[in-house]
Order: C-alpha cells, then sequence, then structure tokens
C-alpha cells in the first residue's frame, strides 16, 4: 500500500517544474518559444534577407518587374502550396495535387476548345474534376484508412494516365480557347506598373483559407486533427467528416489551380507541371508547417513558394548555373525540416 | 453482502443517473469487459479501482462513448441510449477526462477547453461567415479556470505543449467539470501529479459532488479513493468483484478483493 503512495508520481511532478524552469532560462529556448509559436516567422527572415542579399548582388533583381515576374512564377505551385498545406496540417501528403491540377486543366480546355462549351461551363467542370479528386482521396484515406502518402502515390498514377487518355498527349493552345479561360494570365495596369491577375488571385486565396484556417471552428479542428487524432475524436470532433472535407477544399483549390496554370502558360498541356508535386511540398515545409501535423500556416507556404522563387531568379540573376539553383532548393528544404524538429522539442 | 444493492448511505431507493448492465467489451481475442453492471446515483463519488488491465478504462470508455460495446446495456436518467461516438456522451451531459488525456498540444488552453464546442460571434460576422468569438472564449475559459481554483493557469493562450503535466491534467479537468451537467468522469487524473496538484484535483472532486454532480472517479491510489470516495466498484479481471464503501471495509479490504486475495 504504502509503495503504492509513494512510488513515482511526485518525483515527475519536480522533474516536470525543473524542465520547465530550465527552459524558460536560456535565450535560446525563448527564441525556440517563440519561432514555435509563430511558425511563418523563420521563413519571413528567411525571405527577407535572401531580397537583401540578392538585392545587394545585383540591382535589376529589386525592380520591379523582376520582383513581378517571380511572384508570376510562384503563382502556380503557390496555389499547390495552399491545397498541400490543408492536407499536410491534418498529418497526411498529397502527390497528387499536380497531377490533379492538370487533369482539371485538360477537362476545361477540351471541353472549352473540342466541344465548344461556354468558359463558364467549362470551368464548373473543372471544379467537379477537383472535387472528385479530393473526394477519391479523401474516401480511400477515411474509409481504408490507408495512408495519405500511399492513396495519393496511387492516384497520382491514375490521374498522369487518365489525363493522358483523355487529352491524347496533345496540348490545346491558348490562342484557341475563350477569353475567360486565359483571363487569369493577363495583366492590368495599378499606376505605374502592370498587376498579374492570377498573382491577385492567388493572394485572395491565400486570404481566404487564411481567414477560414484561423477565424472559425472548422480550421481549429483541421488543426486537432493533424495534431492528435485520437485526442480530436474524445473531444468530439468528427476525424473522419474534418478529413473528408479537406480533401475536398483541397480539390477545390486545385481546381484554381488549374485555371492560373491556363493564363500562365497560355496552354493546357498534359505533360506540364512534373516537378509540381515536390514544388508543392517543397514550399509547405520551406514555410514552416510541420510534417507531423498540427502546426504551421498557409501565410508560411506562400513565404515557402516566394523563397523558392527568389533564390531561383536571384542565382540566375547572379549568373550561376541552374543546377546551383536545385542545390540551394535542397539545402532549404533540410534546413526548414531541421529547424522544425528543433523546435518541435519545446514538448519537452 | 452483495454489490448491486449497496447505494449511498442514508438514501432511498433513487433512480441512477447512469445505469449501465451486462455490458461486454472484446478485442479480439482480449476480454477487456466481462458483463461488467453499474448505478450511478445522484450526488455520488463512485471510485473504480482494479489493478492493470483490469478494464477499468475500458468501463468508462463504453459508458462514455469512446469504444461501443460488443453487448449490454446502457441508461441515462433511467432512459436506454447507445453512444455511438463520444459527443454523443457529451450531449447527454456526460464530460469524461480520459486516462491518455485528450487534448490538442498545439492548441491553446481556451482553444481545448472549448475544443468540438467552439462558440461563435453574435451577429452577422459569426452567422455568415461563422467566425469565431475567440475573445470571449478565452475570457469564459478564464472565468470557468478562476471559478474551480485552479490558479496555476494564468495565461489561456499558451498552447498546452507549453504546460507541465500537472498542468495539461488541468486543463482537462476543467473541460469535463465547465462542460459537464450530469455525469463527470475521471480515468485517473491523479497518477502524473505531484502531491498539491493531486489534492487540488481531489479538492475538485469534491466541490462537483457538493454542486450536486455526481463523478466516477478512477484510481489507483487508495489513499485518495478512500478519501473521496461514497462508493468503490472493485474491477477484477474484467468483471465488477465487488461495490463496497470506504465505510464497509479497510483499505487493505480493497487491495485484498482487487488481487483476488479476498472477495467481498
Ligand atoms: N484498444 C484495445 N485493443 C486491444 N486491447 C485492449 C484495448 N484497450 C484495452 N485493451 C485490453 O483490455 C484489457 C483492459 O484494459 P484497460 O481497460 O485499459 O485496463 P485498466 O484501465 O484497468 O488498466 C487489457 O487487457 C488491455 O490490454
Ligand atoms: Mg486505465
Amino acid at each position: 500500500m504504502a509503495q503504492q503512495q509513494t512510488a513515482g508520481p511526485p518525483a515527475t511532478g519536480h522533474a516536470d517544474l525543473a524542465g520547465e524552469f530550465l527552459d524558460r532560462q536560456t535565450p535560446l529556448s525563448r527564441i525556440r518559444n517563440i519561432l514555435h509559436r509563430y511558425p511563418a516567422l523563420s521563413p519571413a527572415i528567411v525571405l527577407l534577407v535572401a531580397v537583401v542579399v540578392f538585392g545587394l548582388l545585383n540591382d535589376r533583381f529589386l525592380r520591379f518587374e523582376n520582383l513581378s515576374l517571380i511572384t508570376q512564377q510562384v503563382s502556380v505551385v503557390g496555389t499547390l502550396a495552399i491545397a498541400q498545406t490543408l492536407i499536410i496540417l491534418t498529418a497526411g501528403i498529397d502527390l497528387s495535387v499536380g497531377a490533379v491540377m492538370i487533369l482539371s486543366s485538360m477537362v476545361v480546355a477540351q471541353l472549352a476548345v473540342g466541344s465548344g462549351i461556354p468558359g463558364p461551363l467549362a470551368l464548373l467542370a473543372g471544379l467537379v474534376v477537383g472535387l472528385g479528386a479530393g473526394a477519391l482521396n479523401g474516401f480511400l484515406v477515411t474509409r481504408f484508412k490507408l495512408p495519405p502518402f500511399i492513396v495519393t502515390l496511387g492516384t497520382l498514377n491514375i490521374f498522369i494516365a487518365v489525363t493522358l487518355l483523355y487529352s491524347g498527349g496533345s496540348t490545346v493552345r491558348g490562342s484557341s480557347m475563350p477569353g475567360l479561360l486565359t483571363w487569369t494570365g493577363s495583366t492590368f495596369p495599378l499606376g505605374p506598373v502592370r498587376i498579374s491577375t492570377g498573382v491577385i488571385m492567388m493572394l485572395l486565396l491565400y486570404g481566404a483559407v487564411a481567414f477560414i484556417l484561423g477565424k472559425t471552428a472548422w480550421g481549429r479542428h483541421v488543426y486537432a486533427v493533424g495534431d492528435d487524432k485520437e485526442a480530436a475524436r474524445l473531444a468530439g470532433i468528427p476525424v473522419n467528416r474534418v478529413l473528408m472535407s479537406v480533401y475536398l477544399a483541397a480539390g477545390a483549390v486545385l481546381a484554381m489551380g488549374a485555371w492560373l496554370q491556363i493564363g500562365r502558360t497560355n496552354a493546357a498541356s498534359p505533360n506540364a507541371g512534373v516537378d509540381l508535386n515536390l514544388d508543392s511540398i517543397t514550399a509547405v515545409v520551406i514555410g514552416g508547417t510541420s510534417l507531423f501535423g498540427g502546426r504551421g500556416s498557409v501565410w508560411g507556404s506562400l513565404l515557402g513558394a516566394l523563397i523558392v522563387g527568389v533564390f531561383r531568379n536571384g542565382l540566375s540573376l547572379a549568373g550561376l548555373d541552374v543546377l546551383y539553383q536545385t542545390l540551394a532548393v535542397g539545402v532549404l528544404i533540410i534546413l526548414a525540416v531541421s529547424i522544425d524538429q528543433w523546435i518541435r522539442k519545446v514538448k519537452s | 453482502m452483495t454489490a448491486t444493492e449497496m447505494q449511498p448511505s442514508g438514501t432511498a431507493v433513487r433512480q441512477p443517473i447512469l445505469q449501465a448492465r451486462n455490458l461486454v467489451k472484446t478485442f479480439g481475442r482480449v476480454v477487456g469487459l466481462d458483463g461488467v453492471s453499474l448505478d450511478l446515483y445522484p450526488g455520488e463519488v463512485l471510485a473504480v479501482i482494479g489493478d492493470n488491465g483490469a478494464g477499468k478504462s475500458t468501463l468508462i470508455k463504453c459508458l462514455t462513448g469512446a469504444e461501443v460495446p460488443d453487448s449490454g446495456e446502457l441508461k441515462v436518467s433511467g432512459q436506454a441510449v447507445h453512444f455511438k461516438r463520444p459527443q454523443d456522451a457529451r450531449a447527454h451531459g456526460i464530460e469524461t477526462v480520459y486516462q491518455n488525456l485528450a487534448v490538442s498540444p498545439a492548441l491553446d488552453v481556451a482553444s481545448n477547453l472549448f475544443l468540438g464546442r467552439e462558440e461563435r460571434l453574435a451577429g452577422p460576422l459569426g452567422k455568415l461567415f461563422r467566425v469565431l468569438d475567440t475573445k470571449g472564449m478565452r475570457r469564459k475559459a478564464k472565468e470557468e479556470l478562476t471559478r474551480l481554483g485552479i490558479s496555476t493557469l494564468q495565461d489561456v493562450t499558451v498552447p498546452v505543449e507549453n504546460l507541465s503535466g500537472g498542468q495539461r491534467q488541468a486543463v482537462a479537468v476543467a473541460r469535463a467539470a465547465a462542460f459537464g451537467s450530469k455525469v463527470v468522469v475521471l480515468d485517473e487524473p491523479t497518477a502524473a501529479l505531484g502531491v498539491r496538484e493531486s489534492n487540488q484535483v481531489l479538492q475538485l472532486v469534491r466541490d462537483l459532488r457538493d454542486r450536486g454532480l455526481p463523478v466516477i472517479l478512477i484510481s489507483h491510489n487508495m489513499p485518495h479513493v478512500f478519501d473521496v470516495a461514497d462508493r468503490i466498484h472493485v474491477q477484477r479481471l474484467g468483471k465488477c468483484a465487488a461495490t463496497i464503501t470506504p465505510q464497509s471495509h479497510s483499505m487493505t479490504d480493497a487491495v485484498a478483493i482487487m488481487t483476488g486475495a479476498a472477495t467481498a
């Protein structure tokens, strides 16, 4: 009896207190706590430093046309990164984002050009494709309890094959499409400069998703499910319904990405965007969202996409071989994941 | 003296708030619960004791919708219920602190308190855009913690993962105490706590009872159990070995029943 009373528990209580006491002490752990609380902070710092350094290296870098070019270059991958963030926040991963986007863009283009369906209806069909793909991924993840990595590896191949079968492997040129489809590639004047419509649409989408994630119960449940699925279930959150809705939302975002892709490339090509899957994951990871789920933000992913764009652009302006861009992105990914691991140690 | 006829001292025949009959729960070949019955009466603290693996956690999971029993009946205030998920039990006013602490580490204290029942802003922002009333929930969380006498949690915006084990426990207990309108169930709430924190939780259990809320308390700690319990359900090898009271039996007796060295 007496053993039961005095064993273990009080001692662990003290160890906890001591650990916490030490944690509060060092400046390093204070930094860690701040980074932990604001996951978009470290990518923001990296982006700022990169912009300053590349600006000093080459005075063409900071010109408005160049900065505008960078944002246009990241608009499609930035949009895919929104979908990817939603899924990674639930501790999943989506290898099929690029394939879904290409499939959606091919359906939109073929319907509009091949079948002569009006632009808005064709876009609606693209949205249905995105939602259908999301529903398939979500169904397999929630119903059969398959790991998202495996599910989306499978659907990635399926969507690629379906795209090629459906399109016959041929590209649809933008000039043959209704104007609405390529409108996302247009620019409009704002004072002395020209702004890209696609970039504005991407930013609006970021704002909308950030709002939903941060201000609604659904957003909070997305974080809770990614954080600890069982705890979320016991707290009364319908875990499978949340997961399903996340995959559907991702599908809708990807349909939007398809529209941006058509405008940006002024075409719909079944062979485009083979790198987009991994690039979207890269943006999310560099943006400070944890691959373990439950921690991160969409704004971080925008910063991540911008960081990749800035490095690519800055290094090429500096006259370095394109291989160095790839090298730099690789280093950034490993750096970002290491920082995430370090930050997560706050959990003690 | 048979187990099921015991009632809180000084009460006439009263209707149990929670009533379980012959609950069976198996996990593959493992029998977690082998026909367990339990009654919880208004205003009492019912302790559940038993060795590791005796089925205490499985029992309360079946009572609170976290597990669905293979067979058996469950009644709340005399009415048959079939809980399929935790929110079903919550809807009946049954709040639970599970042994593995169902808190979300990355969310802050206030978000955890309101997890799964967030409150929206009044007006169009809340109705149309479903915007959460974050400020209001933080204020209420603070009020609730103060009311419950949990003083260690001043800042409700701290992520739960930054808290000590005792503080996390306090968050989980506070959530159950704040929202439980009929029954509060606590699975080993003092297991990870120091002496002072344990006493706080025990005081909270007494406070809940004094407010009229019946409590089911699972614990390994005999002094704690004999300190607060009105009745004690002894679980052994998936069955209810006996239901005793601190008056009718000593701690040594209870341990003997628990380990099978004696019967009630
Ligand atoms: N999810 C599960 N899967 C398989 N076996 C389980 C599960 N939950 C509990 N058990 C088994 O059921 C028995 C009772 O466990 P539990 O209720 O956790 O005991 P206690 O809480 O009294 O320590 C144990 O043998 C345990 O291994
Ligand atoms: Mg247990």
